[in-house]
């Protein structure tokens, strides 16, 4: 390893150190250089790793981190294809998003904090990415769900951003339990956690072990990726600060379970686990996008977007694509993160309007903004030549492949109706935000070129971005990630033009009947459906009127009878109990002399005639 | 020559007058002269027996109780005497400040 390449995550960690001990003394200019400059020195260094990786996985070990009997564990990184490209996306468009920050933020009483935070996060992404040891990405995945609970509830004077902040944190707790026990599983087995070593080994592991603890990891990609049935905290994140929105829960953190599965992809390819991945994720991609139909909060549309496509990309992996999906994550990532800042541009003329209904009009006043948001929107809705057409039509050709292959139609069917919807969804969005009826309130001022030129980069990424997995020129990305599944993946899905012909057509298809559906600024009736998606297919129902009072009241039973009644009243018994004997026993202690000589006389005396008697 | 069983009877008189002092004076001076006594009596106990099994062990035994008594008198006579000082009592019944 190029040695540097370590460094990749220590610069914003230093930015964080620094900025939260002297940042609130530090000029604003000042904390903005180091909030910017920290994650671009990790940028530089993960291109230098990038251009000077030789082409096999490179590690480095730092230090022995636990050493307890035969549980050993170096905290050590790991620099291989998937890790480089997972660093060069997250540190590329984690900058961008800082110098956007810059600008959106500019009013911001709590500035240095704010840098602080998304510095420590992009540290601990960066970690999460680079880990050698399953330990040392767990490390990274609860530091940045830490992260994102700090950047959700930023502004906890708000009521509701703090009780999001809460609500991510328990829900992803759930997650976190399931992926700690495959932790605990694998080792069990294993008798190590090097990622590696897990993939070399996983072919030797009985296929019950192997299903359980790949599911149990999956379980915990369920929470962090926010996908059925745990996608509920997405949604409420959206009370963050939107460049947090933008780059914590879009582009980067909610990938971290599509990384995990691609990390230890060997795990995953039993039967069994490829079916229930590529089944929630397609589920979940379907359930999201009919959400967002009918959705207001434009932010919330993109929230409920973001788990669709993050559905898409567990779907990926679910049919043995995972080079597709990390494809996808790419360009969602370049589009996704695009969305949410024209989102926040408008957010930042509109006086932080974002009810869609209450918008409208702003093609001409914010022409940038508009222009941007266009491109991302035509990106997510997969129309070419646009990044997201690439990769989304990876994800179906190898859904289609692995129908073909005489599995489960299921996940194509499920990533084509999607495509449908994500469609209709992004026209809904674009229309009713942007165009038509013009806004009558102030004058919107465009945002402040700080803002615009990370939207422009991230909008030629999303413009340019699906040439890196287009096959007219060779499909560079997949071909540079091919490697490192091939072992599991047995041949690169062929191009079918039949795939890609339906996705456009579906694209296509969707955009119209956006357009045209929803001309009269107003939702068109959709009947029963309506109901359906409002109440999230009627999970909400479930949630909230059978779960979350069942798990209420049981926590009050064990808060109450149990915990007060049974356990803290053993333990105060116990004390109790203790005081009174010694009530008792202090009597025995009267200060007279001659009773203890008594005492010490009959003793001698039993003592003896034990003696005498045995 | 006297016989053994002689001096460990004496003994056992000598004893039982140390312990029955301890326990029914209240006079410090008298509980420590009753100790004295006690210790004493023990050291007949050895010295009988020292002659009786020929051995010297018991006699140096002796040696060490007879020091360590010496000892124990010093600061027990001292102690009494700091209580009188402080109380102007040497009765033991009425020295009763450490109980529960």
């Amino acid at each position: 390893m190029a040695s540097f390449a370590w460094t990749i995550p220590l610069w914003p960690a230093l930015g964080w150190l620094t900025l939260s001990l002297v940042g609130g003394m530090l000029p604003r200019r000042a904390v903005a250089l180091l909030g910017c400059g920290s994650v671009a020195l990790a940028a530089a260094a993960a291109t230098s790793a990038w251009i000077t990786f030789p082409g096999v996985p490179q590690e480095r070990a730092l230090f022995p981190w636990i050493a307890a009997g035969s549980f050993a564990v170096e905290a050590g990184l790991l620099v291989d294809r998937l890790s480089l490209v997972m660093a060069l996306v997250v540190s590329g468009v984690g900058l961008l998003i800082h110098i956007y920050s810059v600008g959106y933020m500019a009013g911001e009483r709590a500035y240095s904090r704010y840098f602080a935070y998304l510095n420590l996060f992009m540290a601990s992404m960066l970690l999460l990415v680079l880990g050698k040891s399953l330990l040392v990405l767990f490390v990274g995945w609860e530091l940045v769900g830490l992260c994102s609970y700090l950047l959700i509830g930023f502004w906890f004077e708000r009521e509701r951003a703090s009780s999001s902040g809460r609500k991510a944190f328990v829900v992803n707790r759930i997650g976190d339990v399931a992926f700690l026990l495959g932790i605990l599983l694998l080792w069990a087995h294993l008798r190590t956690l090097e990622l590696p070593a897990i993939g070399a080994q996983a072919a030797t592991l009985p296929a019950p072990v192997a299903v359980t603890a790949s599911l149990l990891l999956f379980a915990g990609a369920t929470g962090k990726s926010a996908q059925l049935p745990l996608y509920t905290w997405l949604p409420d994140a959206m009370e963050g600060p939107t460049p947090v929105s933008a780059l914590i829960h879009a582009a980067t953190m909610v990938t971290a379970g599509v990384y995990m599965i691609a990390r230890l992809f060997p795990l995953f390819t039993h039967p069994v686990t490829l079916a229930v991945v590529a089944t929630v994720g397609g589920l979940t991609a379907l359930f999201a996008a009919t959400i967002a139909l009918v959705e207001w909060d434009i932010k919330r549309v993109m929230a409920y977007s973001t788990i669709s496509q993050l559905g898409y990309m567990f779907l990926a992996m679910g049919v043995l694509a995972p080079a597709a999906g990390i494809f996808h994550l790419t360009t969602h990532a370049f589009f996704k993160a695009l969305l949410f800042l024209a989102a926040g541009s408008v957010m930042h003329a509109m006086d932080n309007v974002v009810d869609m209904r209450a918008l409208g009009g702003l093609a001409r006043p914010l022409r940038y903004t508009t222009g941007t948001f266009v491109i991302g929107a035509l990106a997510l809705a997969g129309i070419p030549p646009f990044a997201g057409f690439f990769s989304k039509d990876a994800i179906l050709e190898g859904a289609w492949e692995h129908a073909a292959a005489g599995r489960s139609p299921l996940p194509f069917l499920l990533g084509l109706v999607t495509a449908l919807v994500t469609a209709v969804y992004v026209a809904r969005a674009t229309r009713y935000t942007f165009f038509d009826m013009p806004h009558r309130a102030a004058h919107p001022h465009e945002a402040p070129p700080v803002m615009l030129w990370p939207m422009f980069g991230l909008a030629a990424l999303s413009l340019f971005g699906g040439l890196f997995g287009a096959r007219l020129v060779g499909a560079p990305l997949l071909e540079f990630l091919a490697p490192q599944f091939a072992p599991s993946v047995p041949h690169a899905p062929a191009p079918g033009v039949f795939a890609a012909a339906l996705a456009l057509l579906a694209a296509l298809a969707g955009l119209g009947i956006g357009w045209l559906g929803y001309r009269e600024r107003r939702d068109p009736d959709l009947g029963w459906m309506a109901q359906l998606f409002r109440r999230h297919w009627y999970l909400l129902d479930l949630y909230d009127g059978i779960l979350v009072p069942a798990s209420r009241r049981l926590a009050l039973l064990l808060a109450g009878p149990v915990d007060l009644g049974l356990i803290d009243r053993a333990v105060n018994g116990v004390g109790a109990l203790a005081a009174a004997g010694a009530r008792g026993l202090r009597r025995l202690q009267t200060g007279y002399i001659r009773q203890y000589a008594a005492a010490i006389l009959v003793g001698a005396i039993l003592l003896m005639a034990y003696w005498v008697a045995r | 020559m006297v016989p053994l069983p002689a001096y460990l009877v004496l003994a056992a008189i000598l004893f039982s007058l140390g312990v029955v002092g301890v326990l029914v004076r209240r006079n410090a001076l008298i509980v420590f002269m009753s100790i004295e006594l006690m210790l004493n009596s023990v050291n007949l106990t050895f010295v009988a027996l020292s002659r009786h099994l020929p051995s010297m062990d018991g006699q140096l035994a002796v040696f060490f109780t007879i020091v360590v008594a010496g000892v124990e008198v010093v600061v027990g006579l001292a102690i009494i005497v700091e209580i009188f000082r402080s109380r102007s009592t040497v009765n033991l019944d009425e020295v009763h400040l450490l109980r529960g």
